[in-house]
């Protein structure tokens, strides 16, 4: 499993006050910190403190400020074009672009942006009419997802497709669903698009978070997920990740197998 | 009708890795010898994922071979008596590599000293100019006192040291760091102790494109499939990013099918297997052209006709 990590963004404390005062400092640590304990990718989120006008210019500072330490590959978190293409402008080595709504005028803007960047893209099933509820129509929007992909000429393994986890407490029945579609997206297209979750929505204003996160992320896994947007910081959930997928035959089992799942 | 493209797209390459140094890079070597690269499953006609061309290394011992069939030792004749001109035929031969094993340092055999090792070495090294594999006595305590002297003995000429094994890692670990040599990781015919001991040399920080992985060898009709089925499974692991499974492999086809006894019987034994001057060499070359198909890169070999065949078989393969 591509694990995303999530702790790069504006909404935390530590990272609003460091990108108030510009200290890289803070953010390198955090990029270092997250690959040793095996992010395949660092997301990077100016976060809704920083006033529009200045994301740009933000997502290009902590770009540079990453680049200096640490190439991990970079997911920029933006649903803005500006402040994507700023991030790009100066990114280096393989780069994620998290995220876009599926709706077709959407996909005709950022498909493009992710070709000509040689990006990964990651489509949310989700329009401007809000996001998509049952199994059926968002494998619809799946579909259609792969028809305009091959049409803008992008790869499909290059897609990540989101299909929108809700908070256990709001809906229970979503899980379930999310299932469904990971299980039915395999069989979309050969090779398929892959798939990916914010985690931590699913348990968005419960109790037992990091329970609830972790047992989530497994049964993702076994229904075939490819990356998820995650603490990985959090021991626990890593060590759950791991452990899955050498229950799945996806990796070869050692002694020093949770460590070695973090190489 | 255009037939569609069915190439397999891997995440990951296996490492390359270089044994021997040159003048320029402060060693003494005529040629050095790159293993690995390969980008995806063996000779699929893909040009590019093809990787490095496999290259064999044939056995030198540092004491005369007491139990070798006269089959094998014919086309030696004297030579066996001294590591530097069996090394200098073995070149005669074709050989790329030199693998020069202290097997007269074992304590049940010869338990020669540290100081003939390195001796042994260092005559090895001004006889042939071909990279070196120096291979310990397979006993762990002397190989901990064998191992630091050899290495300092071959500094500076990027040599290939084996082996580092689960339970005895970190003296050999240590000393190929030191001295900037390359290191072979063994594991007894199990994949799990193949990925363990990479992790447990890479956690003593030596760089992971320096390490050639060895599983083990079977030789046909004693474990050849078996050993088959683990490089592969290692190998399609490693392509698709385990990096710890990431390294060229070696093979031990030589030593493994001699001691068949398809290979050592003589002509009187069993009439019915063909003249032993065909079958030994055959046996040891069916071995090692099985496992090239697994994904193998270095082959330690021993007889020279059998060398001949393996090298015709890797021009054939490698679309020469």
């Amino acid at each position: 499993m591509i694990a995303v990590g999530e702790r790069i963004n504006g909404m935390f404390k530590d990272v609003k006050r460091a990108i108030k005062k510009r200290d890289k400092a803070v953010l390198q640590d955090l990029a270092q910190r997250q690959t040793t304990e095996g992010a395949k990718y660092l997301d990077v989120n100016t976060g809704v403190s920083v006033p529009a006008e200045e994301q740009p210019e933000v997502m290009k500072w902590m770009v540079q400020s990453i680049r200096e330490v640490c190439d991990t590959p970079l997911a920029l978190d933006s649903q803005k074009i500006p402040v994507l293409k700023a991030g790009l402008e100066v990114v280096t080595g393989d780069v994620m672009i998290n995220s876009c709504r599926c709706d077709d005028n959407v996909l005709d803007e950022f498909m493009p942006l992710a070709v000509e960047h040689n990006a990964s893209l990651v489509v949310l099933t989700m329009t401007e009419a809000g996001p998509l509820n049952d199994v059926d129509s968002r494998i619809e929007a799946c579909a259609n997802i792969c028809a305009k992909a091959m049409e803008h000429g992008l790869d499909l393994p290059n897609i990540f497709i989101d299909p929108v986890i809700y908070p256990v407490n709001v809906a229970q029945q979503q899980p379930g669903y999310i299932m469904e579609v990971l299980r039915q997206l395999q069989d979309m297209a050969d090779p398929p698009p892959r798939s990916i979750v914010g985690l931590s929505n699913i348990s968005q204003g419960t109790q037992e978070r990091h329970l609830i996160n972790r047992i989530m992320l497994v049964m993702l896994i076994a229904a075939g997920l490819d990356a998820a947007i995650i603490d990985v910081l959090d021991t626990d959930i890593m060590d759950a990740a791991i452990t899955a997928e050498l229950l799945l035959n996806q990796q070869i089992y050692s002694d020093s197998f949770l460590k070695a799942g973090r190489m | 009708m255009a037939l569609p493209d069915v190439k397999e797209k891997w995440s990951a390459a296996i490492t390359e890795v270089t044994i021997g140094a040159i003048a320029e890079n402060g060693g003494t070597r005529e040629s050095t010898v790159t293993v690995g690269g390969e980008k995806g499953l063996p000779y699929l006609r893909d040009e590019e994922a093809v990787g490095r061309r496999p290259v064999i290394a044939m056995d030198v011992l540092n004491m005369e071979p007491t139990e070798w069939p006269e089959v094998l030792k014919a086309p030696f004749g004297d030579a066996l008596k001294d590591p530097a001109s069996w090394a200098q035929k073995c070149v005669e031969f074709g050989a790329e590599m030199i693998c020069l094993i202290l097997d007269g340092c074992h304590p049940d055999r010869g338990d020669c000293p540290a100081e003939k090792a390195a001796e042994d070495v260092k005559a090895v090294l001004e006889a042939v100019k071909v990279p070196l594999i120096i291979w310990g006595c397979d006993d762990d305590e002397k190989d901990n006192e064998l191992m630091p002297k050899v290495s300092q003995a071959a500094k500076g000429e990027r040599c290939l040291l084996g082996c580092a094994k689960q339970e005895n890692y970190k003296v050999i670990t240590a000393v190929c760091q030191a001295d900037d040599h390359c290191l072979i990781t063994l594991s007894p015919l199990d994949i799990n102790i193949a990925k363990q001991v990479n992790i447990l040399v890479s956690e003593q920080e030596f760089p992971l494109d320096r390490v050639v992985i060895f599983p083990t060898t079977g030789a046909l009709g004693y474990g050849m499939e078996y050993a088959y089925s683990i490089q592969e499974r290692g190998r399609l692991a490693a392509l698709s990013g385990d990096r710890m499974m990431l390294m060229p492999v070696l093979v031990d086809a030589g030593n493994e099918a001699w001691r068949a006894k398809e290979a050592k019987a003589s002509d009187e034994e069993f009439p019915e297997w063909g003249i032993q001057e065909e079958r030994g060499p055959m046996w040891e070359t069916v071995t090692a052209t099985t496992l090239l198909q697994a994904g193998s890169d270095i082959i330690r070999m021993r007889h020279p006709k059998a060398v001949t065949a393996v090298k015709k078989t890797i021009d054939a393969l490698m679309g020469a």
